[in-house]
């Protein structure tokens, strides 16, 4: 709004009105006001919410999802998807589990899974962006390729024995807070993800291809190798959540994390990426994480069943979908409220209800012990 | 047949879309038992016209009349209803379906509340063999060649008692033995009464089956003739035949070397043996009708569908062009033809669409210098005056023209040497058309070697230092700019290529 070229005819102001509305009415303010919500309602259920240590062993929790969610990011802008990174992640970790037994030294095994988790990802990238098959299909089906290959690794038998220079990557701490050390790993490369999205050529050239691949294309875009490189980013960082949730568990089983890639989804979408493409910001993503992590923290800790938890973060994520209509409407501060709008609203205001309803329903048995 | 009562006729027909004429007091008289054929460049109103008969549209005034009555379609279900059938230049059948449902999809006859094959096989059958026609109605859609397709189509017309059958463009993608069978079906159904209204662009294929021809031109109605009393020259003349009446400001620039050398480029399917060249400081008109492989033979230069033989050569070193990157370091760019899809990001801002080919030039390890950006941005839109709330607006939010310029912007900022421009003003007001002819005709006189394809024969006539036509997928004349005419140009986009050389000898 600074180079603005001003063609006299007073649209200037409106503009500038508009610029400072939408900044309000942002998606991620409505993150961040949720979290306050989640964390003054929690401390008031529990009064173990708002201890230090708990929440920094809670956080480790969420990490490999987090490190999961940051290519996914990038994947969910240009308007694909990858189902397989759960998928990569039990098959990088199940390498490494597997070549621990064979008496390979550990580190040597994290590098091959970390070279097993490109290869993964190359596989995709290639698949959508070579050959031109729809990134849906293509994952869905080696989402179940890879969990095949760690049970061939792996069989039925959990690899354990870990040395501690080794578990530390999932289970370590940072001084007195005991600041868990793969969240130190996740901040590291959430700062890269987000600096690259929205400061580098690369991060243009995403939006832009989620926006219109054509149009990205006749403008020069490298589409191809573009798509390509975000597969295999996710490749790595799924091999990377695979070596840190074999440390932080000191044990590797075939079936980690099964179902953990709509989890790592539903948080990218909350976080305002347009599941079609083409919008959202890292920002976002990131506090969406942090929002799931501590409902997930303060239900679990007044023992609330993670179905219900489910439940309610199913609903959290309808609601993400249904929020950003209204505000865009509103925004448009249009006179004649449209039909759907107050369909929207209301259908908004009853899934609010239930929300609520269900919060307190899935607490009454434990309040009442 | 003229001592009879037109079966159809349309009065003083007018329709308009936002402002635009597409048809402007058009009348059309069609009579039992004749093929009439409907002649007009692209863009005269056929389609609007064809679309008002099949109660697509509705006109905003004039009157139809059917069997003399006053009647009113209420939409294309009515029409049908009413024995109007129309067969599109691509078949639209359900392909997994066999002809015999497809004849008879949506009435199927029924016996016990299931479906009676043995009945509606047989009368398929029937009315295949009404039009001569040995196909077995039990041959799935999916395995007929086009030309079977659009037989399947007149049967499917057919049995549903259609008396007006409109037949677009039917042979654009048939084979001449095709086309000839499709004649003789044809002819049968005007002898047995069906009226028939004939689409083509192939002059001599209306010479060969329609009865009479009515022109239009710019959404009017140009005049109706005896196939047997006109000649090609006459129809050409009456398709094309208004003035040139837009200013348009060719300046003459000094013409370089030789920039861009094709020879003998291929597409299989789409163009051949596309030779020519382009020279610095020059404007290539690149004519044809929509569908003739202009736009594929630019999409090829920039690589977004590279040639499968053939050779380009820039600046006299040969080159293979397999990707927009590519083309872009040789200097090339390209303005297509859909600034929807292709041209612009429309949900990225007019600055980000400015700068997507460029970014590389203003980023230092990947980084973007944004304020660079924001400078370079404002400056290229200020320069070609795109009126906007300012250049984070979006791209979606401007008008058609603003949009162009935006895309011009883009590409001029690019610095090209070669720049191809697809239908640089297709539906953008008259102002922003001549400022676009403007900036045309000042990148020429910097040198920059200019491809324009365009459909408007104004447009190439005025612009064009060299005139290029291609007719399906091959040049078919070449004219410099003193020597071109509407109605050379309209020939060579049209008619066989006997006929050009009629038309050229002519001159000579």
């Amino acid at each position: 709004m600074r180079t603005m070229i001003n063609n006299g005819d007073g649209e200037t102001a409106v503009s500038a009105k508009r610029f400072s509305l939408n900044f309000f009415l942002r998606w991620e303010w409505l993150l961040v006001a949720l979290i306050i919500v989640v964390v003054i309602v929690n401390s008031q259920l529990s009064p173990y919410f708002l201890n230090t240590r708990n929440m920094m062993r809670a956080t480790s929790d969420f990490m490999e999802m987090g490190l999961m969610m940051l290519p996914m990011a990038y994947i969910i802008i240009t308007g694909n998807i990858d189902l397989s990174v759960a998928s990569i992640m039990a098959m990088c970790a199940s390498l490494l589990g597997y070549l621990h037994i064979q008496g390979v030294n550990i580190w040597v095994a994290a590098i091959a899974a970390i070279l097993l988790g490109v290869l993964g990802g190359t596989l995709n990238g290639f698949l959508i962006a070579r050959v031109k098959l729809p990134a849906l299909v293509v994952t869905l089906g080696t989402y179940a390729f890879f969990r095949g290959i760690a049970y061939g690794l792996l069989g039925d038998q959990a690899a354990t024995g870990y040395p501690s220079s080794f578990t530390f990557l999932g289970q370590g701490t940072l001084g007195a807070i005991r600041f868990p050390f793969s969240a130190v790993l996740f901040i590291f490369f959430a700062i890269i993800f987000g600096l690259v999205l929205h400061k580098t050529i690369f991060g243009r050239y995403l939006y832009a291809i989620g926006n219109s691949e054509e149009a990205a294309r006749y403008a020069g875009v490298a589409v191809g190798r573009t798509k390509m490189s975000i597969f295999m980013l996710s490749g790595f960082m799924s091999a990377l959540a695979g070596i840190v949730i074999a440390a932080r568990f000191g044990s590797t089983r075939p079936d980690v994390g099964t179902g953990l890639e709509l989890s790592v989804i539903t948080a990218t979408v909350l976080g305002g990426i347009n599941i079609l493409g083409g919008s959202g910001t890292m920002i976002g993503a990131i506090l969406a994480l942090i929002l799931i992590g501590l409902m997930r923290f303060g239900m679990g800790l007044v023992n609330v069943q993670g179905q219900v938890q489910s439940i309610a973060i199913g609903l959290l994520l309808i609601f993400s979908i249904l929020l950003p209509n209204l505000a865009q409407q509103l925004s448009r501060r249009s006179i004649q409220i449209r039909r759907s709008t107050v369909l929207s609203t209301a259908t908004m205001l009853v899934l609010l209800g239930f929300f609520i309803w269900f919060f307190f329903w899935s607490r009454a048995a434990i309040l009442s012990q | 047949m003229s001592e009879q009562n037109p079966m159809m006729q349309m009065r003083d027909i007018s329709k308009s879309f936002g402002g635009v004429h597409a048809l402007n007091h058009v009348q059309m008289e069609v009579y039992a038992g004749e093929v009439h054929a409907l002649l007009g460049e692209n863009g005269a109103g056929k389609s609007t016209l064809i679309k008002t008969m099949t109660g697509v549209y509705q006109p905003d005034s004039g009157e139809i009349y059917l069997h003399g009555e006053l009647i009113r379609f209420a939409g294309p279900r009515d029409a049908q209803q009413h024995g109007i059938g129309a067969i599109y230049q691509e078949p639209s059948l359900f392909p997994d379906l066999d002809i015999a449902e497809n004849i008879m999809a949506g009435r199927q006859p029924m016996r016990n509340g299931r479906i009676d094959w043995r009945s509606m096989h047989r009368e398929a059958r029937n009315v295949l063999q009404q039009l001569g026609v040995g196909l077995d109605p039990r041959i799935k859609a999916r395995n007929l060649s086009v030309a079977q397709q659009q037989t399947v189509e007149i049967a499917r017309a057919l049995s549903l008692n259609a008396k007006l059958l409109i037949m677009d463009e039917p042979t654009s993608s048939l084979t001449l033995t095709e086309v000839e069978e499709l004649f003789r079906i044809i002819r049968q159904l005007r002898d047995t009464g069906t009226a028939i209204i004939f689409i083509s662009h192939r002059l001599e294929e209306l010479f060969a089956v329609a009865d009479r021809v009515t022109i239009l031109r710019d959404g009017q109605y140009v005049g109706t003739r005896e196939m047997s009393g006109v000649q090609t020259e006459d129809l050409i003349q009456m398709m094309v035949g208004r003035q040139i009446d837009e200013l348009f400001p060719k300046q003459e620039a000094a013409i370089g070397e030789t920039l861009l050398e094709v020879a003998d480029l291929t597409v299989s399917g789409k163009f051949e043996n596309v030779t020519f060249s382009l020279r610095a400081g020059e404007i290539l008109g690149l004519a044809g009708l929509i569908g003739a492989g202009r736009t594929d033979v630019a999409r090829s230069l920039f690589g977004i569908q590279p040639a499968q033989s053939g050779t380009i050569k820039v600046n006299g070193h040969a080159v293979t062009i397999r990707s927009p990157q590519q083309a872009m370091e040789l200097g090339l760019g390209f303005v297509p033809e859909d600034r929807q899809h292709h041209g612009l990001v429309l949900p990225m801002s007019i600055a980000d669409n400015i700068t997507l080919p460029i970014l590389p030039r203003y980023a230092t390890a990947g980084w973007v210098r944004e304020q660079e950006t924001k400078r370079v941005a404002a400056a290229a839109a200020k320069k070609l005056e795109v009126k906007s709330a300012g250049i984070t607006q979006k791209a979606k939010e401007l008008s058609g023209g603003n949009q162009q310029k935006v895309v011009l912007a883009k590409w001029l900022e690019t610095g090209p040497r070669i720049l191809i421009l697809d239908e640089p003003t297709r539906g953008i007001d008259v102002g922003t058309k001549a400022a676009v002819h403007q900036l045309m005709s000042d990148l020429a006189s910097q040198g920059v070697a200019i491809l324009m394809i365009s459909s408007e024969l104004p447009e190439i006539l005025g612009m064009s230092d060299r005139i290029l036509v291609m007719r399906e997928g091959h040049i078919t004349g070449e004219f410099m700019r003193a020597e071109a005419t509407q109605e050379k140009l309209m020939a060579a986009a049209t008619a066989s290529a006997t006929a050009v050389a009629t038309a050229q000898g002519e001159e000579n």
